[in-house]
């Protein structure tokens, strides 16, 4: 009954119903696309890195000979080692989240014609896949014979650990360990799995490839000095840190301590992260923007209907309906424009989704965003019409008596 | 009648104050993210060298395996080898041409008692001023023979002149670069065009910064083992320090063609020299490129995704703003139709009418404007303090000034159209007869 009074009043007001409609069913569209892609970006920020992040930092220097380092290592670690509340110095060649490292590409045959993808190779010195943290799965941790001084960018022949996610990218549902991969002339053997191992940089390859990560035991030297991963107690750490900072000066005045590359590996995933985390931000914005400017619109819209039809109300009162009847009749109505806008809303959200999937590295919208959208859109309807439906209900009987 | 129009309208404006205060701040928000993300899309976009963009060019040939490789869609890649670089260089098919490469050095300090620092820098040909049209404080480049005697010479930036030498004419004096004598031979005035196109794909940021601290022979550069940022080998190397010789790629190729007949000619000097090293068994594919700098810049994407993504929501909010007002606006017209009604009977045509309810959606938007303006340069000031590399760029100019009143008239007078329309169909006699 009350529906079909409703549906007949808005026939008489087509244009302003049809407005409103249509601004529900665009900030359902825009509402639903940019919560997915809140959810996605955090989803980036929450990579597990597989080293203990809290308990590490790294030190980079520059202004030396890569090919020949001299003692520069042995003055360096056991100068830093000094440190108090220092755990352990080592020597390694990137760390995740510096965006450093080097990267190579892979093949599954020595002739090179089965290729497995770009990978990171982290050349790491004794001591250092123990600090680093790494939780073994499988095989065995590197031992002291396994490491080897460096050919070009890692050694020739070497037994390596590798991340859980790309064994069973280069050896789906088989057993990786014994397995060989080369690079170019070089060759590998894995001896161990890892559970996680994030690259140092996800960039290429996509976001699904960041934990695409070998790690190569490597003797310091030639080609593998000046990156320092330090461990100490989390709550120690930032002054280890910067004592080590100022110890360099005395430990190796030659060379130029690089201080955007010497952070706690926690800052740099922070910083890393940064941008990903602003534009959720950013999205949260337009989203509690977006549903200002609707909730502004119905208050709007509502309160003009309501003072329009003040005699109206006032009759209905007179002839028995009750506060609640008037304040229930307001809510309706707006529960109703609120739905057609959303039935639209969720078509359009789909074709946006499918626009921007085109233009943005961005999955399918999953269904179950819709509800969700459409929930908050009629709460927000609820919201803003019941102040108005509630100076509606005020609407005293004795204005049914009056002549405008 | 336009005065009279405006009289009516802020009449009207004040009688429903939060009506017109909602309508104000819903155009103002939308206009102010529009204009926020649309000045940084342009900084984004911008041309780094308005007055030579045209006659610049950037050279790309493909010394790839013929693996994966589908004629006509794949891309040449973005870098070339030295050998490839340097027959482009010494044809002098072009006005002008330079190879790029982006380096880094450590500076020694011209005092005692400071510390070394690291500095940016780009390895490259004698050509490279004039190509780029860099403006010079002090000397000149470096010569020709400077770059086929591998000379240890050097120009250097404003910034680092300032640090160094206190800004003083240094030309002649020495620096230590890398624990090697340099000569310097040119101080540039402030020079750093955004984004960096030069050095797309080579390394480094694209936005901001003062730009490059130095400037060196790229064959000195070379000689010294000043390793490039940025290194892609396309077949197995056996000497990576030997790069002259190793199958990588790491030069840019920039060439001044003035007009569309030189443009024509290096094209085809292009195809016929990567033909010929197919038949040669050098190269696998014959694919060339020769784009101009803002070709470049778009086959680049050097617009972040995430720029664009946020323009393309702002204009999206700001339509939902505009059908906000076409409500609100709507609202006020019908609930004045008695109004309407009285002035048609008093001689009013259809196109004052019209034209009046127009002057008031104008006013709306002309103040939603102004509001919007302030709106976005809070939005600015936020950008200016995200982590990003263009971040210090983000200023509001005069013609962004300008496209915000223009944008919030268009927005209005669309917003404004429906209600206008539906408020001059208003018949006169009915609501006469109501009141």
């Amino acid at each position: 009954m009350q529906t079909k009074l409703i549906l007949a009043a808005l026939r008489k007001h087509r244009l302003a119903t049809l407005l409103i409609a249509m601004e529900i069913a665009l900030a359902c569209a825009v509402l639903c696309n940019a919560c997915f892609m809140i959810a996605n970006r955090l989803q980036l920020t929450r990579v597990n890195s597989g080293v203990d992040e809290k308990a590490l930092a790294v030190l980079t220097l520059g202004g030396f000979d890569q090919a020949q380092p001299g003692d520069l290592n042995a003055r360096v670690t056991a100068g830093l080692r000094a440190i108090p509340g220092m755990q352990s110095v080592s020597v390694i060649n990137a760390v995740p989240f510096n965006e450093q490292g080097t990267n190579g590409g892979v093949t599954l045959d020595q002739a090179g014609k089965r290729f497995g993808g770009v990978v990171t190779f982290y050349t790491g010195g004794p001591g250092s896949f123990e600090a680093l943290g790494l939780k073994l799965v499988a095989g065995r941790a590197p031992q002291t014979d396994d490491f080897q001084s460096m050919a070009t960018f890692v050694p020739s022949d070497a037994q390596v650990v590798v991340s859980r996610t790309l064994a069973e990218h280069l050896w789906p549902g088989e057993d990786p360990l014994g397995k060989e991969f080369w690079c170019g002339g070089f060759h590998f053997r894995v001896m161990g799995v890892v559970a996680h191992m994030a690259r140092p940089a996800a960039g290429e390859g996509g976001t699904g490839t960041i934990e695409w990560s070998v790690f190569v035991p490597t003797l310091p030297g030639h080609n593998l000095a000046g990156t320092y991963l330090l461990r100490a107690d989390p709550a120690d750490l930032p002054h280890v840190l910067r004592d080590a900072e100022t110890a360099i000066a005395q430990i190796a005045p030659d060379v130029v301590l690089d201080h955007e590359g010497s952070r706690t590996v926690s800052d740099l995933r922070e910083r890393y992260f940064r941008n990903d985390r602003v534009m959720a931000g950013m999205l949260l914005g337009v989203i509690a923007a977006l549903l200002g400017v609707t909730a502004l619109g119905i208050v709007g819209l509502a309160s003009f209907w309501v003072a329009q039809r003040r005699k109206q109300i006032g009759i209905r009162r007179a002839i028995g309906a009750t506060r609640g009847d008037i304040l229930r009749y307001f809510q309706a109505e707006n529960f109703l424009i609120v739905t057609f806008g959303i039935a639209f809303g969720m078509l359009l959200a789909y074709l946006l989704n499918a626009v921007l999937m085109k233009f943005y590295e961005l999955p399918h919208l999953p269904l179950y965003y819709l509800p969700i959208g459409a929930l908050s859109l009629w709460v927000l309807g609820q919201l803003a019409v019941l102040g108005p439906a509630l100076r509606a209900a005020a609407v005293s009987p004795v204005v049914a008596t009056r002549s405008v | 009648m336009f005065g009279y129009y405006m009289d009516l309208a802020l009449r009207s404006l004040k009688r429903h104050k939060v009506l017109t205060t909602l309508m104000v701040l819903s155009l103002a928000l939308g206009i102010g993210a529009c204009i926020t993300t649309t000045t940084v899309l342009r900084l984004l976009s911008g041309d780094p060298l308005p007055q030579k963009s045209s006659q610049l060019f950037y050279a790309q040939v493909d010394p790839n395996a013929k693996e994966g490789y589908i004629a006509g869609q794949t891309e040449p890649p973005s870098t070339m080898t030295y050998v490839d670089a340097m027959f482009l260089l010494h044809a002098h098919r072009a006005k002008r041409q330079a190879a790029v490469a982006l380096t880094s050095g450590k500076i020694a300090p011209q005092r005692a008692n400071e510390r070394p620092f690291y500095s940016d820098g780009v390895q490259t040909t004698a050509d490279f001023f004039g190509l780029f049209g860099a403006p010079f404080e002090y000397g000149s480049g470096w010569t020709a023979a400077d770059d086929e005697g591998g000379s240890q010479v050097i120009v250097i930036a404003s910034f680092l002149n300032q640090k160094l030498f206190g800004g003083a004419n240094s030309v002649g004096k020495t620096i230590r670069m890398n624990d090697h004598d340099f000569r310097i031979v040119g101080v540039l005035k402030p020079w750093s065009p955004q984004p960096r196109f030069y050095a797309l794909d080579l390394g480094g940021h694209d936005y901001g910064g003062d730009g490059d601290a130095m400037f060196l022979p790229l064959k000195t550069a070379m000689d010294l083992k000043m390793g490039p940022q940025d290194i892609e080998c396309y077949d197995s190397v056996t000497d990576v320090n030997n790069l002259a010789a190793a199958p990588c790629m790491w030069l840019g190729v920039w060439v001044e063609l003035p007009d569309q007949a030189a443009v024509a000619d290096y094209r085809t000097f292009l195809a016929n020299y990567a033909r010929q090293q197919v038949a040669q068994g050098r190269f696998s594919r014959d694919e060339t490129a020769l784009l101009d700098l803002m070709g470049w810049l778009r086959d680049q994407q050097v617009v972040p995704d995430d720029v664009r993504l946020q323009a393309g929501l702002a204009y999206g909010f700001l339509l939902i703003c505009v059908l906000n007002t076409v409500g609100l606006l709507l609202a006020k017209c019908l609930r004045r139709s008695r109004e309407i009604g009285v002035r048609r009977a008093l001689g009013a045509t259809r196109g004052a009418i019209f034209g009046q309810f127009m002057v008031e959606a104008g006013i709306v938007g002309l103040v939603g404007g102004l509001l919007g303006l302030g709106f976005a340069e809070l939005g600015l000031f936020g950008i200016r303090h995200q982590p990003a590399e263009y971040a210090s760029l983000a200023h509001l100019d005069l013609s962004m000034f300008v496209f915000t009143f223009v944008v919030a008239l268009v927005a209005s007078l669309i917003a404004g159209l429906l209600p206008a329309w539906r408020a001059c169909a208003v018949a006169p006699a009915p609501q006469l007869k109501a009141s």
